[in-house]
């Protein structure tokens, strides 16, 4: 990485008797995927360029437990949410941002039955809210005139009913937006979900992820915008499989705001 | 002698009102097997989502043609049952178009009553084409064969047979008016019948006539009674419960899905530093069932669910935008509550012969209904939940066999088991240190 990231941690930052305006919830992917890691940096590069007041758990960070408990390990994820809990709840934290659909639904909905009760946004919610506070402004044309199609993740889209953040911030760049036939409350999955990422499909005609990246490539796009790790890999394995690289670049909406 | 017909209407009305009544007990008996869950708070929004979902279909017109057609049924059935309180009352006391005496709003009742008929008529013709000419897609799935697949025409045919009654004694009505024949008063307004079925009884006697009409009279309402006592049998059940399953739906966001209390105990316990793993079991909780986690059959699930499965009307909706199921999957979320619903009723008739008591029969609905292959394909992505139009969960019901298999069988795939370990032994789904979690700042 050429430019040099601020990334606060929040042990430092109690030590320090700061309190963050907002904790970014890296989750596993964004900590450990590389291609994910990649939109971690983006979206840090996002709110270091917004001067905004955040902070990481870092090594205190734990895996949600969305994973497990989708899988049906309810109890896992229970200790997995009684720990980040514990954890959260000693830094008083207030307002979490996470990259992640998963884990912002997981971390939004499912916590607060277990006494994690925080605002939780997603990024493309947080970037729209910069964006329309004026903290982060778009200037370069990096991307105005290109076609982008958006491909709604389910944790975000039908899970939480949000389909405008993500489409605010991607009118912000100018693009020539595209929707594709299936899109926002009828979508189709990428294929991840459900624990589907850390197992091979179960037998069938062919893979979602093809099926989805074919309603992608009807639209005939530049780029396809994510605003999920796992939909990205799923949609960047199904566009290698149409043999595809060359023309139609998978972003995460973070990288794309980062580059503009 | 005069009072036989009038008994034997009363007899007929209360063998039809009383024999569904007796199965409605019975399909609340079978509800009632399923957990409690508390669905009672915000009564409000329950209401407004029951009148925007049930009574206004918004759901259904998100595919126009089907969501169209399907209105002009349903309002037709609604309105033209007002017709079914003057049959009663005829029926019941022997008289003739009882609200005749409202003169020129009784003619607009008539008339619109007959103008209904006429769109129900068409729009279910459209229908028969659609699934038996046309063979959409999602009517021919590997679980629309036998009883549903004729389920779903025997409905349709019974709503034109209705049709074709009603509008039938109405066209012998107004030929026997016309003849002023006694007792048929002058009265209504046939804008349909007068020409779509009077000619085919032009120049025919008073007394052929009066038995035309007054078979017609009695073979719609008996056919009226008959349909009624069908629902229970049918996926046309969902005209009466999808009013209470819109009222009772999750009012959290989709992907929200419940804590099991029974796990928080078992956590809490594990967490808590002053519990003694060596005290004393205490004898009261000894006693009480332990709790089962998940879902292996239709007790475990709760009575939502099961509501849920007597609402469906297999559609398909859900089918067809099932990711799993469009990419050559055996999961079909029709077909999780279609199973639910059969293993239920299985239950039920297992109650009935054993005075009461579930007698096991070495089935479950893990299984024997539902494979572990479909419960494995889910995605969890809820467009199942989204389409459909009188909001059924069949995510929830998977979700919970899913909890059984994994908490009690320990039967999760090797791969997830792989996952599940990562996670428990370094905080992530891959085996990475915890303690490398910050290292992406720096790559």
């Amino acid at each position: 990485m050429s430019e040099e990231l601020k990334v606060p941690i929040m042990a430092d930052c109690f030590a320090a008797d700061k309190q963050p305006e907002i904790l970014f919830w890296v989750g596993s992917a964004g900590s450990f995927d590389d291609r994910a890691k990649k939109i971690s940096r983006a979206f840090v590069k996002i709110l270091n360029k917004a001067n905004v007041d955040f902070a990481v758990l870092g090594t205190e960070e734990s895996c949600t437990g969305d994973i497990a408990k989708r899988a049906g390990n309810e109890f896992l994820f229970q200790m997995q949410a009684v720990t980040n809990i514990e954890v959260l709840n000693a830094y008083g934290v207030k307002r979490i941002v996470t990259c992640d659909p998963h884990s912002f639904n997981c971390l939004k909905n499912e916590y607060p039955g277990l006494g994690g009760s925080y605002e939780v946004l997603h990024h493309t919610q947080f970037i729209d809210e910069l964006i329309k506070s004026g903290r982060l402004k778009i200037e370069a044309d990096t991307y105005k005139g290109k076609r982008i199609t958006f491909h709604d993740p389910c944790y975000l889209g039908r899970s939480n009913n949000e389909y405008d953040a993500p489409r605010n911030v991607l009118a912000s760049t100018k693009a020539n937006i595209i929707e594709m036939k299936r899109n926002k409350q009828t979508a189709l999955c990428c294929g991840a979900g459900g624990a589907q990422m850390f197992k091979e499909p179960e037998k069938g005609a062919m893979d979602i992820n093809v099926l989805r990246t074919e309603d992608a490539l009807e639209t005939k796009p530049h780029i396809i915008a994510t605003g999920c790790p796992y939909c990205n890999t799923m949609l960047t394995d199904g566009i290698k499989n149409k043999e595809k690289e060359a023309e139609v670049s998978v972003l995460d909406i973070a990288e794309l705001i980062a580059n503009s | 002698m005069q009072y036989i017909p009038n008994i034997l209407f009363l007899l007929l009305l209360v063998g039809g009102v009383g024999y569904f009544t007796m199965n409605i007990r019975k399909l609340i008996r079978n509800i009632n097997l399923g957990l409690d869950v508390d669905r009672k708070d915000q009564k409000n929004i329950r209401f407004k989502n029951m009148a925007k979902i049930a009574l206004g279909q918004t759901k259904m017109v998100r595919r126009p043609i089907a969501g169209f057609l399907h209105i002009i049924v349903y309002v037709g059935f609604l309105i033209i049952n007002i017709e079914v309180l003057e049959i009663i009352i005829d029926g019941l006391f022997g008289t003739h178009r009882i609200f005749a005496p409202l003169g020129k709003a009784y003619n607009v009742l008539i008339g619109s009553f007959e103008i209904l008929a006429l769109l129900v008529l068409v729009a279910i013709i459209a229908f028969w084409i659609r699934r038996n000419v046309i063979k959409i897609k999602r009517f021919f799935s590997a679980e629309m064969t036998g009883w549903p697949k004729s389920d779903g025409n025997n409905i349709l045919y019974f709503e034109i047979v209705l049709m074709l009654l009603f509008l039938t004694m109405n066209a012998a009505d107004y030929k026997l008016q016309l003849l002023e024949a006694a007792h048929y008063v002058k009265a209504g307004a046939f804008p349909v019948s007068s020409w779509m079925i009077a000619p085919f009884i032009d120049g025919l006697s008073e007394s052929a006539l009066i038995v035309i009409e007054r078979s017609a009279w009695w073979l719609h309402i008996a056919g009226i009674l008959v349909f009624l006592n069908y629902l229970y049998f049918s996926k046309h059940l969902h005209i009466l419960l999808a009013f209470p399953n819109t009222y009772f739906a999750k009012l959290t966001p989709n992907g929200q899905f419940t804590n099991s209390e029974a796990v928080t105990k078992e956590v809490k316990l594990m967490m808590d530093p002053d519990a003694d793993p060596y005290a004393t079991p205490d004898p009261v909780a000894e006693t009480e069932e332990v709790a089962k986690f998940g879902a292996s059959d239709v007790m475990d699930l709760n009575w939502i669910q099961l509501m849920n499965a007597y609402t469906c009307t297999e559609c398909g909706r859900c089918t067809s935008e099932c990711p799993a199921n469009l990419t050559g999957k055996k999961l079909s979320p029709r077909k999780i509550m279609m199973d639910t619903r059969d293993r239920l009723e299985e239950v039920g008739k297992n109650i009935d012969a054993n005075n009461g008591e579930f007698k096991d029969d070495g089935k479950q609905l893990l299984g024997d209904y539902i494979t572990t292959e479909e419960l494995w394909a889910c995605t969890t992505c809820n467009a199942c939940v989204e389409t459909c139009p009188v909001s059924i969960d069949p995510l929830s019901i998977i979700n919970e066999m899913r909890r059984y298999l994994v908490m009690e069988e320990s039967a999760a795939p090797t791969e997830l088991n792989n996952m599940m370990s990562n996670i428990e032994n370094n905080g992530a789904p891959w085996p990475y240190n915890q303690m490398d979690r910050l290292n992406w700042v720096n790559e």
